[in-house]
């Protein structure tokens, strides 16, 4: 928990520069950048297993300072299960584990403790001199400064997912791991919700770790895509183009069908290469 | 005495299902859905009204059959010769029976401490065995064992014991009290969203924070439900314990009439330990409305 080496600020995105659909390349977004900054998350040979069966095998893994990761993958091929060690939630794994910043976590569902308002619920646990305070300004951070005394249950999906968000950005993390937040709400707000983190993610600039179902989500927002299949780290993409991003962009094209393909989609794209 | 034996669906970490007393709650069980009561505030009200119009009919009745002498004055008392009864207790102190009011008081006291002590206890054990596997193991057998135990067998072992002073008598009171408490804070803490505590897990809630912010909030629907069993438990186990060898206290005034052959003596004090019932009850769900505003949110809008 020691290390902490906040915000590479010399990597300052080039997103604002480059405009969308133009899909210039921006340069060395992530990795040269951030690697200079140390690594905040490593895995050396990781490994679990349920009753004998083996989700991941031998996985190694680096995540470094300010960069985002995406991690796609079938269900059930232990991508949770990698964010769940990561977190520190699950003791039985074996292997090499070094996580060395503070963790947050978003998960699935928003996970608001249902008998604690909005604002308590983003200052919980919180070992700040004035922890309402700065669980205000998180709020205010996301949109839902509004909402700081309504009930979680008030909430539609959209708003306690934001909520959520506030609730790991308020413990200004080293390390953001986000398992699937989006996959419950609808395209919309999905939308406006890959905005949102953006936006957080390039002021506090956490290494962030993304599970997604969704390749179009990882192609959007991560400078690196893993798939994750059989335990292993199957593939890695490195994505440099800069933010926001034109889903036609021919390199994101040729991508998706690359994902795809490793996930066993077959496409008819995939067919024709 | 049933009462403190209907709290079985509790074994063995089988979580939610409630241990719903007399009048289960709309409220019983962690995770159930916030029942939706469409506009509460007034209905309620008027539904509450609606409520005393059976209890009344009884009452008439009563009085009626009392008085045209369908049965004797001796055996049921008309509710206006209660009345004057009453008022004549709480004017006049008697040699036989004291005032009225100061033998409420020490009633409410016995059990106030009583359940102060035994509810004391099941929160806490129910705490520990509700948190670990261990304190199940130590503390939970025993409990399921006291449970089965009748309660007023024990009198007699209280008395060889403590003796018959107020001892034995709050004693009983606090085991009564514990044990339906127990049950339900225990079932309660283990139907607690595992997904909440592995919140808190990541949140790094210090183990103090984790019991008062999730597991107590968590259980408190069915701790609730615990606590409307147990306080019933307790008055009962009041007015048994107040019959054995008080010389003071509403089952004390009880004996005494029965001594001196005055059912209408008898009425009053069962009438008291009623409304205290009622009123106790009351409170309780005074609590619960407050407490369990949340649920209430999702309505609001």
């Amino acid at each position: 928990m020691a290390t902490r080496n906040h915000g590479n600020l010399a990597a300052e995105r080039s997103a604002l520069g480059s405009v969308a659909g133009q899909g210039v390349a921006a340069p060395e977004v992530g990795a040269p950048g951030a690697a200079a900054s140390g690594v905040v998350a490593q895995t050396s040979g990781l490994s679990r297993s349920f009753a004998g069966h083996v989700v991941l095998d031998d996985l190694d893994l680096e995540i470094r300072s300010g960069e985002f990761v995406a991690m796609i993958g079938r269900s059930g091929t232990g991508k949770s299960t990698l964010l769940r060690a990561l977190a520190g939630l699950d003791r039985d794994v074996t292997g090499g584990l070094t996580v060395s910043a503070p963790v947050a976590v978003v998960f699935q569902e928003p996970r608001l403790v249902p008998w604690k308002r909005v604002l308590a619920n983003v200052s919980l646990g919180l070992r700040a001199s004035d922890p309402r305070g700065v669980a205000r300004s998180a709020l205010d951070e996301v949109g839902l400064a509004e909402r700081a005394d309504a009930w979680p249950l008030t909430l539609s999906g959209g708003e306690a997912q934001r909520a959520a968000l506030a609730r790991a950005l308020v413990r200004d993390p080293g390390l953001l791991l986000l398992d699937e937040p989006f996959s419950a709400l609808d395209a919309l707000t999905r939308i406006s919700m890959h905005a949102l983190v953006l936006s957080l993610w390039e002021r506090h600039r956490p290494a962030v770790l993304l599970v997604t179902h969704d390749v179009d989500e990882a192609l959007a927002l991560a400078d690196r895509v893993l798939v994750l299949a059989d335990g292993k780290i199957a593939h890695s993409a490195t994505i440099t183009l800069g933010r926001p991003r034109d889903r036609d962009h021919p390199d994101l094209v040729a991508l998706r069908i690359r994902l795809l393909t490793e996930l066993g989609v077959a496409t008819r794209d995939v067919d024709r290469e | 005495m049933s009462v403190s034996t209907r709290t079985s669906a509790t074994r063995r970490g089988s979580p939610a299902e409630p241990a719903a007393g007399a009048g289960s709650l709309p409220i019983a069980g962690v995770t159930a859905a916030p029942q939706a009561r469409p506009g509460r505030g007034r209905s309620w009200r008027q539904k509450g009204w609606l409520r005393l119009i059976s209890p009344l009919v009884v009452l008439a009745l009563w009085q009626i059959i009392s008085v045209t002498g369908v049965v004797s004055q001796q055996k049921l008392p008309s509710l206006t010769t209660l009345w004057s009864t009453a008022v004549r207790l709480i004017t006049t102190t008697s040699p036989t029976y004291g005032t009225l009011q100061g033998a409420m008081a020490i009633s409410l006291e016995r059990v106030s401490i009583g359940f102060a002590i035994g509810g004391g206890f099941a929160v806490i054990l129910a705490v520990i065995a509700g948190l670990s596997r261990f304190g199940e193991n130590a503390v939970d057998p025993i409990m399921q064992a006291l449970r089965t135990l009748p309660l007023f067998g024990l009198i007699p072992v209280f008395i060889v014991w403590f003796g018959i002073g107020e001892t034995p008598k709050i004693t009983l009171i606090a085991l009564g009290a514990a044990i339906p408490l127990y049950l339900n804070t225990f079932a309660g803490i283990r139907g607690v969203d595992g997904k909440l505590a592995e919140l808190g897990q990541v949140l790094g809630l210090r183990r103090r924070e984790m019991i008062r912010d999730i597991v107590l909030p968590g259980a408190l629907p069915m701790i609730l439900v615990g606590l409307r069993q147990s306080l019933g438990v307790a008055w009962l186990a009041l007015v048994v314990a107040e019959q054995i060898n008080a010389n003071a206290g509403l089952g004390f005034i009880i004996n005494q009439g029965e001594t001196f052959l005055q059912q209408n003596v008898i009425f009053v004090a069962l009438f008291v330990y009623l409304i205290l019932g009622l009123l106790t009850d009351y409170i309780v769900r005074l609590i619960e409305r407050r407490a369990l505003t949340w649920r209430r949110g999702i309505m609001e809008t």
